[in-house]
């Protein structure tokens, strides 16, 4: 019913969760006390015969408390807003540093990046739990308390009856918290498949029709829908069980004390105003436990999408192992690696949710000043290669060096600054074009940008758009092709200007024209740099100073084209088109 | 007004079952009202009278009225929650035939997909129109109206009271939160939108923020837009806990007015005494009626939008009509283009370009025809309109223009096999069975073994009743694209059309698709779009098609040999490696 770890995200936020608590029972004590008024007025009243003139300083008291009460029901609920909004920034802050620090090879692989958004997605269920949740927590737990001590003194009897009916509620309360949590998942996955069918439907639309059976799949969605009304249905005559016990628990019980102490009032047992107290406390005292029960499934959610949350803050950071921090290069002595060779020796890797290894053993050089082509069918390990020299990952054996330097040795942020990154399709932040650019050089000018532009052939788009660089990606026909996708990563590279470059060929071909543009920008980008580039273009194998062939995780070979072809090995295989045996 | 009448007529057809939930939820909430009014008259009347025979049936009715208050909400909820199933089903139905016509013309805009999830989540919307919509206001006007009734035989000016305090909850809180929707909730939904953008791009382009160093200053961003969402929340915070307070005095207010005007009438006796306490604890359990309202205003809001979306989409007249008098199927499978010219736009403000102009050729039964071209150059077009997807004029089958045939009956000609092979989240064999309902266990198995897949799926645990996942994600690609051609042979039509079917496979995997779409389209004709130059030394007639126009045609050697854009590609195709 309440995470203790989830409560414990709020002591940051200790005044206001102390106010949202203190208002809460205040609130409950103003309830009490409007009863208490209430019951006194029409026992004046009706029993005593008082006219209104004689009871309205009482009346004043009962308007007195109507509009304090209301009062305090406004302030708790923003004091209970305060404490989930500090909440949700802490956890969010949280998170995307976790994430960060869990780097791109978790984020980006299939399970733990659908984790990691949905995690960071999650963050917003936290509100409901903090701002209704919590608040009706302790309205649940001090208002039937205090009543409880009120009535015991007033009328034992219906006290007992109030502490006979009270623990079950509570009782009946986590019935319905986990039927209601298998109605919820059980309704959730109805709906869920429900929708899924006819999203399946919609989307394979075209493939129907082309396949004349479009119009007999009306019948198939009602089909199905009456099927899940069915299943559901039959759950739900079970499930609506546990709440119905709860609504005749807390309604009966107060007939009960109603005509318990209408007998003993016949019977001149009881005075008329603990009687009419105690009977127009009894909802009051139920109400609040109702509620909680309409605000579990907020609270519910709000567990959940905790529990997603701390499974990412929980995914231990790999370290990188047997780096010592006395022995981490220090900036200054830096510059010297900077145009150095950089070694692959017997590297391996091996992806987490994997058995076979990505990379087994390898080991090549990528030679200062010269172009290295990697070259391999898909899933060889050459996306390994790139993700390594980029420290998303590190190696599980065998060493990086640049130069004389471990790799390891050199901070991962202060490395990634030498190095230009030209992936396949960069990532397009929804923002507009010139901060999209900017990412690779924050202090960059527009003239920067224009500059970068131009060598990258991205200038005739953006001077076509109404709004250059200002432009957002994504509106105004600033929607990029992937080619255009390409041309922005290599403005990137050219205003980052680094001294490696790893370029990531895009394989799709493009338009005969464009292409041979695309690649003037690129061997302008490669020109006196250390090039790593994974290679689909047979132009710019052909160009490379050395090519290193991929196999299965290993290197098979390499040398120059020449050399290569000449050997018959596993690169004429591949330049032949033939398929590997 | 219109859309909410419109939406309101798919609950005509279960009016008996809507007239018994909304009965059954004032039922409900009229047992809360009863149960405190007969305890508070026992009590009342327990406290003067002299004997048990002076309470009547007020016990009885006490002990009554606590129990039907759960059973009526038990039974309602399973009334309402089955009328809610089958408001679903209709809306999908109704929804899906709708848009039948139209798919794909109307459907595809810049953004397609977003159409259709956002199509999804509109219908989902609806689901809960009448539990949480509809419903709450039908009950509400039930329980104000008893209550009319009720206090104001006590007294007119009681029942006017009432009545007015129920509004006011009722309608006054529920205009504050509409008009709190539609200016801070509009500001929330963009901050909250701009937060949410700015999380998912932190996620999925974590490589590129670490690549650039720049994951500290998303970081700096991300907790900025958090800030912005945040003082929207809290503004929206406070203005709605003001309508929880103003509920909370508003519903003591109510009360406590009831017992002002009641007293006097107590005192000179116009209302017997133990009525007092009926008035005021009556009145304070009638809120419950009113309660929801604001949260179904909001609701009722969300709803219309989505149904003027739908609606919006649903009332699109169709870019393909059947013939009033269509001809009988074609007889035989020639195929002629003559001066075809086709926009998918005409009417546009500033007239779309082009997408083929002025396109003639001839596929007679049998033969095998090429279309190739840089992308762009409106390949997939023409196979759209051969398909009847879009009507254009100038296309002749069997010597009659198509237009003046069922679009059944034009499909039932050509077997498409395109680039985005889709598959039903379903079994392998039910995915077959769609291209020919009734195919054997031995037709299918046929089609499977011409398309090279039969070996593929019976090494499966499951054969042919493999499911394939979601958009048969759990096949690769190669293994899809066997799918749509066995499909292909099952519809066993004269014509198939290959509209890029190896586009999205890589080389080794093309290469043997490419040899077995030359197995099965022997003894057929074939149109092949490509823009990929291999296997085509069998073909007829290659047509180059550039920016909508053929600028080439002939052979496969005859274009080698000339200097034109076939020799381009060519050359440039040679280029890549992979």
């Amino acid at each position: 019913m309440f995470s203790r770890r989830l409560l414990a995200l709020a002591r940051s936020s200790n005044v206001a969760l102390a106010l949202t608590i203190v208002l809460g029972f205040v609130g409950g004590l103003l309830t009490i006390l409007q009863a208490w008024i209430l019951a006194l007025i029409i026992n004046d009243v009706f029993f005593n015969g008082l006219t209104r003139e004689a009871v309205l300083g009482r009346l004043a008291a009962l308007l007195g408390v109507v509009i304090v009460k209301a009062a305090v029901v406004w302030g708790s609920e923003v004091a209970a807003n305060a404490v989930a909004q500090r909440v949700k920034a802490d956890l969010r802050e949280r998170l995307v540093k976790h994430l960060t620090a869990l780097g791109p090879a978790y984020t980006q692989s299939e399970r733990t990046g659908e984790l990691s958004l949905s995690a960071i997605e999650g963050v917003e269920s936290l509100e409901a739990y903090f701002s209704q949740y919590l608040p009706q927590l302790v309205l649940a737990a001090s208002i039937p308390l205090s009543v409880l001590l009120l009535v015991f003194p007033l009328d034992p009897l219906s006290g007992v009856v109030f502490l006979l009916t009270a623990p079950l509620v509570p009782f009946f309360m986590i019935l319905i918290g986990r039927s209601g949590e298998a109605l919820t998942s059980r309704q959730f996955e109805t709906l869920r498949h429900l929708s899924a069918h006819f999203y399946d439907v919609l989307q394979g639309l075209t493939t129907l029709k082309a396949l004349n059976q479009s119009r007999s799949q009306a019948g198939v969605i009602g089909e199905v829908a009456e099927r899940y009304r069915d299943v559901t249905m039959q759950v739900l005559r079970v499930t609506f069980l546990s709440a119905l016990a709860l609504e005749f628990l807390t309604t009966l019980s107060t007939a009960i004390i109603a005509v318990e102490i209408g007998f003993r009032l016949l019977y001149r047992n009881m005075e008329f105003l603990p009687a009419f107290f105690i009977l127009v406390l009894a909802p009051d005292f139920y109400l609040p436990l109702r509620l909680l029960g309409l605000r579990f499934h907020a609270g519910m959610s709000g567990v959940s999408a905790a529990k997603r949350i701390f499974e990412i803050l929980d995914t231990p950071v790999q370290t990188v192992s047997g780096v010592a921090s006395n022995r981490v290069v220090q900036p200054e002595n830096f510059s010297a690696v900077q145009h150095a060779t950089i070694l692959f020796d017997a590297v391996s890797y091996t992806y987490p949710d994997r058995t076979a290894p990505a990379l087994h053993q390898v080991t090549f050089s990528i030679p200062a000043g010269q172009t290295t082509a990697l070259v391999g069918a898909s899933g060889a390990g050459k996306t390994t290669v790139a993700n390594l020299l980029m420290r998303f990952i590190e190696p599980q054996s065998g060493t990086i060096r640049v130069g004389d330097t471990p790799l390891a040795q050199i901070p991962a942020d202060a490395w990634r600054k030498t190095i230009g990154w030209v992936p396949q399709t960069p990532y397009l932040f929804s923002d507009t074009i010139a901060a999209n650019l900017r990412l690779a050089r924050p202090e960059a000018n527009e003239g920067d940008l224009l500059r970068a532009c131009e060598r990258a052939g991205l200038l005739d788009f953006i001077r076509a758009l109404p709004e250059g660089l200002e432009t957002r990606i994504g509106e105004r026909g600033a929607r990029l092709s992937g080619g255009q996708a390409q041309r922005l990563a290599l403005a990137r590279a050219f205003l980052k200007d680094a001294p490696f470059l790893l370029l990531d060929e895009p394989t799709s071909s493009l338009d005969p024209a464009l292409e041979a543009e695309l690649q003037a920008s690129v061997h302008e980008l490669m020109r006196g740099r250390t090039v790593l580039v994974i290679a689909h273009r047979l132009a710019t194998i052909y160009q490379a100073d050395q090519i290193v062939v991929l196999d299965g995780g290993k290197v098979a070979e390499a040398g120059r084209h020449e050399e290569l072809l000449a050997r018959h090995g596993a690169y004429a295989r591949l330049v032949t088109g033939q398929t590997t045996p | 007004m219109k859309t909410l009448s419109r939406l309101s007529s798919f609950l005509l057809p279960f009016w008996p079952q809507v007239l018994l939930a909304v009965l059954l939820g004032a039922l409900t909430i009229g047992s809360s009202i009863a149960l405190m009014s007969t305890s508070a008259w026992l009590i009342s009347t327990a406290a003067i009278a002299r004997s048990v025979a002076d309470l009547g049936v007020s016990v009885v009715s006490t002990r009554l009225f606590g129990v039907s208050r759960a059973v009526f909400r038990y039974v309602e909820r399973l009334v309402s929650h089955s009328l809610t199933f089958r408001i679903l089903a209709r809306l999908r139905v109704w929804f899906y035939q709708a848009i039948e016509p139209l798919a794909p013309a109307r459907l595809v805009s810049a953004r397609s997909g977003d159409l259709l999830s956002r199509v999804i989540a509109d219908v989902e919307t609806l689901d809960n129109l009448f539990v949480r919509v509809l419903a709450p206001p039908m009950v509400a006007v039930v329980i104000v109206l008893a209550m009319a009734v009720f206090m104001g035989s006590f007294d007119p000016v009681l029942g006017l009271v009432i009545t007015a305090f129920l509004l006011a909850v009722g309608v006054g809180l529920t205009a504050f939160s509409l008009f709190l929707n539609r200016t801070l909730g509009r500001q929330l939904v963009e901050s909250r939108s701009i937060l949410r953008a700015d999380l998912v791009d932190a996620v999925q382009g974590l490589p590129d923020l670490i690549a650039f160093g720049q994951e500290s200053a998303w970081l700096e961003r991300i907790n900025a837009s958090g800030r912005e969402f945040s003082r929207t929340q809290t503004r929206m915070a406070q203005l709605n806990g003001l309508q929880s307070g103003l509920n909370s005095l508003l519903t003591g207010l109510g009360a406590w007015l009831m017992l002002f005007l009641a007293i006097p009438l107590v005192s000179s006796g116009r209302i017997e005494g133990v009525y007092l306490a009926v008035i005021v604890l009556a009145s304070m359990a009638s809120f419950e009626a009113v309660q929801n309202l604001p949260q179904a205003a909001q609701l009722l809001e969300a709803n219309l939008q989505s149904a003027r979306r739908l609606f919006e989409i649903a009332d699109q007249s169709p870019a393909v009509t059947e013939p009033t008098d269509p001809l009988p199927q074609p007889a035989c499978a020639d195929l002629h283009v003559r001066n075809l010219s086709f926009s998918y736009e005409p009417e546009a403000e500033h007239a779309a370009p082009l997408v083929l102009s002025n396109l003639s050729f001839d596929l007679p039964a049998g033969k095998k025809l090429a279309i190739v071209g840089p992308s762009g150059a409106g390949k997939s077009t023409l196979a759209n309109l051969l398909m009847r997807f879009w009507d254009a004029e100038g296309i002749f089958l069997d010597g009659r223009d198509i237009r003046a045939y069922r679009q059944v009956d034009v499909r039932r000609m050509f077997s498409l096999v395109s680039q985005n092979t889709y598959l039903f989240n379903a079994t392998l064999r039910e995915n077959l069975l769609l291209a020919r309902p009734w195919a054997t266990q031995q037709d299918i198995e046929a089609a499977c073994r011409a398309a090279q897949l039969h070996d593929f799926i019976v090494s499966l645990p499951n054969g042919y009743e493999t499911m394939v996942g979601e958009r048969g994600l759990q096949l690769s690609g190669g293994e899809r694209q066997r799918v749509a051609i066995a499909r292909a042979l099952l519809k066993d039509t004269p014509i198939f059309i290959f509209d890029e079917p190896t586009a999205n496979l890589d080389a080794a995997t093309e290469r043997k698709l490419i040899e077995t779409l030359q197995a099965v389209m022997q003894s057929r004709s074939v149109l092949w779009i490509t823009h990929r130059l291999i296997g085509l030394e069998g073909m007829d007639e290659i047509l180059v098609l550039e920016a909508g126009r053929i600028v080439q045609r002939g052979t496969h050697a005859e274009l080698l040999a000339q200097q034109g854009l076939y020799r381009t590609l060519w050359d440039l195709q040679n280029r890549a490696l992979l």
